[in-house]
């Protein structure tokens, strides 16, 4: 059995699967299988028992998600599956892998989710940066639509799709997925108030499902080897394998399909090449920009959803910053906050006033203009833009960095307003 | 009732609202700003904050938004909480990192939400060191000043001229924390209902230009209640004054009637109390051809005593303009036989059918707050939101109840108003536009069908027949329009508390015929079914209930009774008939009497002229077109000059007619009205009478912070000068007294402890109940029955139907004499088919002339497809158009053409 079913097919030229060598790696069988054998609940149930977890960051349920739209019969008019190829998260690029070299992994998935919720729409909401990503899947589809695995009566069946590719221009905020849906109808990319949840009241009020790139690409994997194989994938408790990355002073910074429960440890050292010589790791985000620091005390700790919960931060896209000792922490933080600052939709009040002022303070302390009361100054900014405390998850996520900052690495904080200076620079 | 229990005490409270609403009707203050009572929530400003428990033994609890959280019963909640409190103190810190604290020479200071909300925090010391954002302003036309730098992003403005009023050209641009509320470019903004931007933002973004013009400190101002002159609907406003200048016009809240909003006629059309034009001391002619001069005021009196001695009758002609006690002193005067309407033949019969319509219909008389609420509205011949604006918002928003009931069905609480938008996407209650012209509402109609007039009656008439078999249907009707009827016979008779609107605007008795006859129909399959109606005058329902007739039979009157002298009271003749009518009305009687506040053409004409006061510096009744009777109080004290028309009658009867009743005050007059004029029963009930107190208190018309009382006038002496007595009313004019008022026809300002802006509506309870003029007894729907559908239009060979355009901006008289106003309208327009226009030889902004046998006017033309053949759409009460009594067979040629 394979070990690695979202990547084992690709190319080592890195150039997208075509259709022919996709179906020989087996591609498009789930599919077939799934509309000609298996109706939409079975597909959800194979899902809901393989424990599969949204790889976008928040580790929702799949099957579970999909439960929530309403059958055919209690609704009027159409549902819609969306694609959230929308990867803007700083230090993240593992859809952009999948997309760019194995795009119909993706329309497969997408086109078995979408049969599953009953959904004739697929809509894939691609960041406009990832211009070739949306080239190289507008190919895949139209290779797909000749093949009948779009269009109506998919294989025989009943089952009639359509796949739209929508670039967009593009804000950090469309990856969210009100945000995006927002986006897509052509308005700000402002999140929606929830409930209604998008997979009751969506896109343009019709029942939706958005799904990140890698958690779709997990669904033919799983309906073609069942549930027991796709846990036993994984180390621990959340089943599957996980794409990681590591960025960063690593001798091989990269991206790998490890077992879900991978150890910062054996990704930085085995995966990554270990640190360049020079340079010791003084901590990391481990699962992109909106993610809690770690340090080196938290190397064991398994990569999966709970156990990186408990240590203190989150998986988050599980692609992970590594921080060394020579890079001054202050400005990292700072570079993290300006990123979200200028990513801030403008909606509710602590996002956007209290990122900006968050960062002028940032630039401040690095500039050696800091004030000693700044640091109570930030510590209260992290609970302002807290939990709770904000519309959506943007601000919070922003100064989850910040606030673990201040924990592990107060002492450059400290003497940055001390030395009036960053010590850092020479 | 359900109990919330907030820092551990009990309250009772209903459910339904979220916790925000709640609280603050609880009489607590939680500072906000996004949340506004007619906009409802979006949990954007993260104000609100509140700290909820799990339950008694939770001694943490978690920060909520108190806007997006639902009060739910035996909830437990913590408002003084300190970290809620202080997480509130630090929003307002962010919010003011950008805002440039320019208080003492912002328009908003000292009435401002956001001064408010900063004091209720607590947030004193400024810790954001960095710059401030800044932006450019924009000029957004005559009414509304824009200044964004004060900005705090609260999004209330586009969601109230987006959402709620459905404009278009205001948008929000930008992102984080550089957020831009304005147009693409600078410009006039669209909506009409754009002024209310200055109400609903929080600081001073948008403000009053009109008010800033003549500059005040809000504080100052001498304020009373009053009711808008400005069309039929009678919305309630606060009128505020300074020195004997009407300083700006703001809306005061009523449930029923405009509840939270005015259209911008309503609250920028005051300045012709302020005019060029006002007439401000008696004005005599020697002889006929002399010119009008001052004349003493005991003079006047006498000369116009001197009238009825003659032995020769007296001519009185009131106006739906004039308030209700001025038009009874007028009818008082010279006696009901001899009492006329200042209306045209046609126009008094569509008056006078609209009042009997309302008050014979079996359905409901529908208030706006009724139409807003409507599950389905037929609009029927009317272009709502030029002749009556605020009806048109309150159509808008029935279209959203079908979003209401769909969103209550997921479960959605009704005040989570950006949730209900989203689940609303696909479902849209039903709305009918069936008008002579296009119109506003057009974009959120279900069905539109623009045709002439008749054929907007008989549509109605086979909605009708549809509804009730046994009324009677149009002959050779179309199947498509036959078939349209049913469609909305059935959207209507399915609905929930359907409307029908219609009015005077179309200048079709038959048009109202057929709105009457659909409600008519439509309550013997639907109970909850109303009718609403607009006329064309501020007073026009409460004139007709003192039946006079109109000027046609006056003219006849005054030929046949060789009348000594015609009194005409607050209305110019040649606006509202025809010229060679009024001109005979104002040259046949040996004297005229013009009481008037502004010098019309009318009053050019006059022997002697009497200067009437406006509804600012008067105080009296309009009844409205749902028949209400509402007061309005004087916020300019009597002045030497001028009085109330009704005063300088009292004057005038008290020489000629010792043993008529002696009027002192208002109430006399009321009392008098209410004894003597049955369907005035009730107008007693519309506010609290002059004797009345709160508390052995009169109500402060000034605020207590009112400065420079005897600074005013320290040029010429620094004593204080005694206040003026008001014997009209239980307000005072003075800032000692209650501030605060419960009676709602008393509100002067909006004020509570510790809220000094508009926003302390929020405290105010309820309106009172309604006064109403009765129904007519006995009457039901069978005389409806008697109408007859009118025979389709057909066009002529050489004449055109010209059907009435209105403007809303341009079409009403008093509005025009406001210079922000009238700096809005455009010459008068001909709207003609693109067929009919080549034909005429006639290109787009061609000058264009049509007349009929006696009159010719100049107007500019426009093409629209909307326009049926052989018809035509003209704008009415502009100059040129004046004398025309649309609709009318007109010829219609290029100017200069043969």
């Amino acid at each position: 059995m394979i070990d690695s079913p979202l990547t084992h097919a690709m190319k080592p030229t890195k150039e997208a699967l075509a259709i022919d060598e996709y179906e020989d790696a087996g591609g498009y069988a789930a599919l077939r299988t799934a509309v000609t054998e298996m109706t939409p609940f079975d597909v959800t149930a194979a899902v809901t028992d393989s424990n599969l977890r949204g790889r976008g960051g928040a580790g929702f349920p799949t099957g579970k998600k999909w439960s929530f739209v309403p059958p055919p019969g209690k609704r009027t008019g159409a549902a819609y599956l969306v694609v959230n190829a929308d990867e803007m998260e700083p230090g993240t690029f593992k859809d952009r892998l999948l997309l760019e070299q194995n795009p119909h992994l993706v329309l497969e998935g997408a086109l078995a989710a979408a049969f599953a919720i009953q959904a004739q729409t697929v809509y894939v909401f691609v960041r406009w940066a990832y211009a070739k990503a949306a080239q190289r899947l507008t190919k895949a589809i139209i290779e797909a639509q000749r093949r009948g695995y779009i269009g109506d009566n998919v294989l025989g069946s009943k089952f009639c799709v359509r796949v739209h590719v929508h670039t967009s221009h593009g804000r950090y905020l469309c990856g969210e997925e009100t945000g995006l849906l927002n986006a897509l109808e052509g308005k700000r990319a402002s999140p929606r108030s929830k409930p209604p949840f998008p997979q009751v009241v969506g896109l343009l009020g019709r029942p939706t499902v958005v799904n990140n790139v890698e958690t779709l690409c997990n669904i033919p994997p799983i309906l073609r080897n069942g549930a027991a194989w796709f846990k036993a994938l994984s180390k621990t408790g959340d089943s599957g394998t996980k794409l990681y990355g590591a960025s960063g002073r690593v001798n091989a910074p990269g991206l790998w399909e490890l077992p879900m429960g991978t150890t910062p440890r054996e990704i930085i050292e085995k995966h990554a090449g270990g640190m360049k010589s020079g340079y010791n790791l003084r901590g990391f985000l481990p699962g992109g920009a909106s993610t809690d620091f770690l340090t080196d005390r938290h190397l064991d700790v398994p990569m999966d959803f709970d156990a990186m919960q408990k240590a203190g931060s989150r998986l988050g896209t599980g692609t992970m910053i590594v921080l060394d000792d020579r890079t001054c922490p202050v400005a990292m933080v700072h570079n993290l906050v300006t990123f979200f600052a200028r990513e801030s939709c403008g909606w509710c009040t602590p996002c956007r006033d209290g990122l900006p002022w968050t960062q002028n303070i940032l630039a401040d302390i690095e500039q050696g203009r800091g004030r000693p009361e700044d640091l109570d100054r930030l510590e209260l900014h992290c609970k302002l833009l807290g939990p709770g405390r904000t519309f959506c998850a943007l601000a919070p996520g922003a100064v989850e960095p910040l606030q673990s900052a201040l924990k592990y690495f107060r002492e450059d904080f400290e003497r940055h307003i001390t030395e009036k200076r960053c010590p850092y620079k020479h | 009732m359900a109990t919330l229990y907030i820092d551990n005490k009990p309250y009772e409270f209903e459910e339904g609202r979220n916790l925000l609403h709640t609280c603050l009707g609880l009489g607590f203050d939680i500072p906000h700003f996004c949340w506004h009572p007619a906009l409802d929530s979006v949990g954007a400003c993260r104000q609100c904050a509140v700290k909820l428990f799990k339950d008694e033994n939770d001694c943490t609890g978690t920060i909520v938004m108190s806007c997006m959280t639902a009060a739910r019963d035996n909830m437990r909640i913590s408002i003084d909480d300190k970290e809620a409190h202080e997480f509130r103190a630090e929003v307002i810190g962010f919010l003011m990192a950008n805002h440039p604290h320019d208080c003492p020479v912002c328009d908003e200071g000292g009435e401002c939400h956001l001064q408010d909300m900063t004091v209720l925090t607590g947030h004193t010391y400024r810790e954001h060191r960095f710059k401030k954002r800044t932006h450019r302003n924009q000029d957004l036309g005559p009414f509304v000043h824009h200044e964004m730098n004060r900005c705090i992003a609260c999004y209330r403005c586009v969601r109230f001229y987006r959402d709620y009023a459905g404009g278009k050209d205001l948008e929000v641009f930008g992102w984080h924390d550089s957020v831009y509320f304005g147009r693409h470019e600078s410009g006039v903004l669209a909506s009409e209902f754009a002024g209310n931007l200055v109400e609903v933002c929080p600081t001073g973004v948008f403000t009053d230009k009109t008010f800033r013009k003549h500059f005040t400190r809000k504080w100052d101002l001498c304020s009373a209640p009053s009711v808008c002159v400005h069309c039929s609907l009678g919305c309630n406003t606060i009128a505020g004054q300074r020195s004997g200048v009407l300083r700006r016009i703001l809306n005061r809240f009523s449930e029923d009637v405009n509840g939270y909003f005015l259209c911008d006629r309503g609250r920028f059309g005051y300045e012709f109390v302020n005019g060029s034009r006002r007439v401000r001391t008696p004005l005599a002619k020697k002889g006929r051809n002399q010119k009008l001069e001052p004349l003493d005021r005991s003079a006047a009196i006498k000369r116009v005593a001197e009238l009825f001695s003659s032995g020769r009758p007296v001519i009185g002609i009131g106006s739906g303009r004039a308030s209700l006690e001025s038009n009874f002193a007028l009818r008082q005067l010279v006696g009901p036989q001899r009492f006329f309407v200042a209306e045209s033949e046609t126009q008094h019969s569509i008056t006078t059918e609209i009042v009997h319509a309302l008050r014979r219909t079996p359905a409901s008389r529908a208030s706006l707050r009724d139409v807003a609420k409507a599950g389905a509205v037929l609009v029927l011949g009317e272009d709502v939101t030029n002749t009556a604006p605020l009806l048109a918002l309150a159509v808008r928003q029935a279209c959203r109840t079908a979003a209401l009931t769909n969103a209550h069905g997921l479960g959605i609480d009704p005040w989570n108003d950006a949730a209900i938008r989203e689940t609303g996407h696909n479902v849209r209650s039903s709305l009918v536009v069936a008008t002579p012209t296009l119109t506003k509402l057009d974009d959120v109609a279900t069905t539109v069908y623009h045709a002439p007039p008749d054929d907007i009656s008989r549509l109605g008439f086979a909605i009708a027949h549809a509804l009730d078999g046994s009324a009677p249907a149009p002959r050779g009707l179309s199947p498509e329009i036959e078939a349209m009827a049913r469609g909305i016979a059935r959207d209507l008779a399915q609905a929930a508390r359907p409307a029908v609107v219609s009015g005077a605007g179309s200048g079709s008795a038959s048009v109202v015929e057929a709105a009457a006859g659909v409600a008519a129909a439509l309550y013997k399959v639907n109970h909850d079914a109303c009718l609403c109606m607009s006329l064309s005058e501020c007073n026009s329902f409460g004139c007709t209930l003192l039946g006079g007739r109109d000027l046609t039979a006056a003219l006849d009157a005054a030929e046949r009774d060789n009348a000594e002298a015609v009194v005409v009271l607050e209305a110019d003749l040649y606006r509202n008939c025809d010229p060679a009518i009024a001109g005979a009305l104002l040259t046949l009687p040996r004297n005229v009497v013009v009481i008037d506040h502004t010098l019309t053409a009318t009053a050019a004409m006059a022997d002697l002229v009497l200067p009437a006061a406006t509804f600012a510096e008067a105080s009296g009744t309009f009844v409205n077109n749902e028949g209400r009777f509402q007061r309005f109080f004087s916020a300019i004290a009597p002045q030497a000059g001028f009085a109330p028309g009704y005063r300088w009658i009292a004057e005038i009867l008290s020489v000629v007619g010792p043993e008529a009743p002696r009027w002192e005050t208002l109430d006399d007059i009321v009392n008098d009205m209410e004894s003597r004029v049955a369907d005035c029963a009730g107008i007693r009930a519309a506010a609290p009478s002059a004797s009345f107190r709160e508390g052995s208190q009169k109500i402060a018309r000034q605020s207590f912070r009112a400065s420079g009382r005897t600074a005013l006038l320290a040029n010429t002496s620094v004593a204080e000068s005694p206040n003026p007595a008001d014997p009209d009313s239980a307000l005072a004019f003075s800032p000692e007294g209650i501030q605060a008022p419960r009676e709602q026809p008393l509100v002067a300002r909006y004020w509570a402890p510790g809220i000094n802006s508009v926003q302390a509506v929020s405290k105010y309870h309820g309106d009172p109940p309604a006064a109403l003029v009765k129904g007519e007894a006995g009457a039901d729907a069978a005389e409806n029955h008697g109408a007859k559908a009118p025979a389709a239009f057909a066009s002529h060979a050489s004449e055109w139907l010209v059907m009435p355009l209105h403007h809303i901006f341009g079409s009403e008289e008093l509005s025009m004499l406001s210079p922000s106003v009238a700096s809005l309208a455009r010459s008068a327009l001909i709207v003609l088919n693109p067929e009919d226009a080549a034909k005429l030889s006639i290109r787009e902004n061609d000058a264009v002339e049509v007349s009929n046998y006696a009159l010719s006017c100049a107007c500019v033309a426009a093409i629209a497809s909307w326009v049926t053949k052989g018809s035509a759409a003209l704008s009415v009460g502009r100059p040129e158009t004046q004398g025309l009594d649309l609709p009318e067979w007109l010829w219609i040629r290029k100017a200069g053409a043969p």
